[in-house]
């Protein structure tokens, strides 16, 4: 337990896995990239879901938006899209490699910022819903994401449109958008690991225990839960950007805007690793990824069931997680203890007679 | 004797049922003032109009002789006019120093504030008033897991972490135990002369509000009956009839 704790262990530990993964096993890269993304659509649901108290079933929306923002960058620096879209696949792209990385670069900053935007706009639109209404507000904002997209021929419209292809070997491109989404995924990690660590952590839980009460005590609530949204959706936004030229296609239902598998899976993960912490997302990510891909390869035609069944056994038999089980079992190694040393003097409020109480 | 609170011919109804019927009163700074009546006289209705939890229907409730009656919870919360609950209420899956910790004032906080970390001496504030309403060695305890009292105890701690000007009390001794509630009495005493915290209080609890109080105001029916200081109220012949009833004699 003191070695885990230890963070050059843990984190080298974690760090010296994730570089020697693609290099050991390079047939599962994919896997491990998809690991990664998973890592982070759990740590941004969790900033609502788990520490916030919003169960949103809409932030696959931030995810779709970055794509599809992505893509436009990058097509449109140097074609133009409604005739590249128009011609659906007849222009083959044909830019140099610092083109291609120019365009992703931007591509990716733009899907972050603009997303930061969106979550300002739908923050304001959404966060007088409570509870399940603000689930179900969300989602409403997710589907229609994925239809308007559909309908839309700029983007080329439930057809899809086809990115900008990297230049150079497959096994290159894997490894570059491993390295990517890693990247990404550490730097979600330790900025949540920061924002909890302030003021910003314990306002967004008082939202979660007692909104009215924060209320009341005059916390600015609202700003709060609107940045905290714009943060999951700066990350989100990255996050789609990359999976899409990981895919290299991209369309609105399936890959963009999956409402009922990734945007499902981010809430299955957090309630398996735990909510409201910070490292059940991780864990829960990672034991759900592994779960799926062995269930999709070794019971597929039963995948879906099986994934009910563990969606079920979640929810009735163990609602705290794999963290929360360990906080429950453990509770004085997270420091939840009554202080010895002080308890003799300490809760019983006998009228001992006090000076001031003498004075009056 | 100038006064915190002017509440002016407020007036706020709830469907047909006229829960505060235009009454006025002052609470006077670093005083501690007393708000009696029986159940469902309006006592509490009027302190969610004077914190702005709902609009009124008529009148004018000033703080510091600002108009008050128009602003949100927050921005009166902000402005040092805090109240606590009648059902208590604390940040329940967060330990007692974190409760204590997100309840300073955020009177003056910028956008970088809200990413700070927070300096050793709120810290070291936080603990002191942990220490203050006797819960120190529980400070690392989820507070949801408290007994009622205690969570009781650190809501007040919460509010005076707040630093606020003016605390409203609904039923602070309300389902606390009598050895305990003489300690609470006490802290709450301390808060009004020590820390310079005006305190205006709903109480049930006859002897606790007559020895605490200055001055008391009586409710019943949501008008206002009678004001007085507490042995003024004790003999009055309108409380004793409509609240204390005819049998209540303080002094045997």
């Amino acid at each position: 337990m003191n070695l885990v704790r230890n963070p050059v262990v843990l984190y080298g530990g974690i760090l010296a896995a994730s570089v020697a993964a693609p290099l050991v096993f390079p047939d599962y890269t994919f896997q491990f990239t998809v690991l990664w993304v998973m890592i982070l659509f759990a740590l941004t649901w969790d900033m609502l879901g788990g520490q916030m108290g919003y169960n949103s079933l809409g932030n696959i929306f931030f995810f779709g938006a970055g794509m599809y923002i992505c893509a436009i960058i990058q097509i449109g620096l140097y074609y133009d899209v409604a005739e590249y879209t128009a011609a659906s696949g007849e222009i083959k792209v044909d830019i140099s490699a610092p083109e291609y990385f120019t365009g992703l670069a931007l591509g990716v900053i733009a899907a972050a910022l603009l997303n930061t935007v969106f979550a300002a706009i739908f923050g304001w639109i959404v966060f007088g819903l409570r509870g399940p209404y603000f689930a179900i507000g969300t989602l409403g904002v997710a589907l229609a994401a994925g239809e308007l997209t559909g309908a839309w021929q700029y983007v080329g419209g439930g057809g899809g449109v086809a990115l900008p292809v990297y230049p150079g070997e497959p096994d290159e491109r894997a490894l570059f958008f491993y390295g990517l989404c890693f990247i990404m995924a550490a730097i979600t990690f330790f900025t949540l690991k920061k924002v909890y660590s302030g003021r910003f952590g314990l306002a967004i839980n008082a939202i979660r225990d007692d909104e009215a009460k924060a209320e009341g005590m005059g916390i600015h609530t609202n700003r709060y839960k609107t940045i905290g949204w714009a943060i999951s959706a700066f990350f989100l936004g990255i996050s789609g950007a990359l999976f899409g030229n990981m895919i290299g296609f991209i369309e609105p239902l399936e890959v963009a805007f999956p409402t009922v598998t990734f945007g499902i899976f981010m809430v299955v993960m957090c309630l398996l690793g735990g909510k409201g912490t910070l490292w059940g997302p991780v864990i829960g990510a990672t034991l759900f990824h592994a779960f799926k891909e062995v269930t999709w390869t070794y019971m597929l035609g039963w995948q879906w069931v099986a994934l009910g069944a563990l969606i079920i056994i979640l929810v009735v038999f163990f609602q705290q997680g794999v963290v929360g089980w360990i906080q429950e079992k453990w509770p004085e190694k997270f420091g939840i203890v009554v202080d010895d040393k002080l308890a003799a003097s300490g809760p019983e409020l006998d009228d001992k007679p006090r000076r001031s109480e003498a004075a009056q | 004797m100038t006064a915190m609170i002017e509440v002016r011919e407020v007036t706020k109804a709830f469907g047909g049922v006229v829960a505060n019927n235009r009454i006025s009163l002052d609470v006077p700074a670093g005083r501690v003032t007393g708000l009696i009546g029986p159940n469902g006289s309006g006592k509490t209705t009027l302190f969610n109009s004077i914190v702005g939890f709902h609009p009124i229907d008529g009148g004018s409730i000033k703080f510091e002789d600002v108009e008050i009656s128009d602003l949100q919870v927050q921005q009166i919360a902000r402005r040092g006019l805090l109240r606590t609950f009648q059902q208590t209420r604390i940040y329940s899956k967060m330990n007692c120093v974190d409760n204590m910790l997100i309840s300073v004032p955020h009177r003056h906080q910028t956008y970088r504030d809200m990413f700070a970390l927070y300096p050793p001496e709120v810290t070291d504030r936080a603990e002191q008033l942990l220490d203050f309403v006797g819960l120190y060695s529980k400070r690392k305890l989820i507070a949801g897991n408290l007994s009622f009292g205690q969570q009781k105890l650190l809501e007040f701690a919460m509010a005076l972490m707040n630093e606020p000007k003016v605390l409203l009390l609904d039923e602070p001794t309300a389902g606390i135990n009598p050895t305990l509630i003489n300690g609470l009495i006490d802290r709450l005493r301390r808060a009004a002369t020590e820390l310079g915290v005006t305190l205006f209080v709903i109480e049930h609890n006859m002897p606790v509000i007559m020895s605490l109080a200055d001055n008391i105001y009586c409710l019943a029916n949501g008008r206002l009956l009678a004001h007085g200081t507490p042995d003024e109220i004790q003999n009055d012949e309108r409380v004793i009839n409509a609240y204390l009833g005819g049998h209540y004699m303080v002094d045997e």
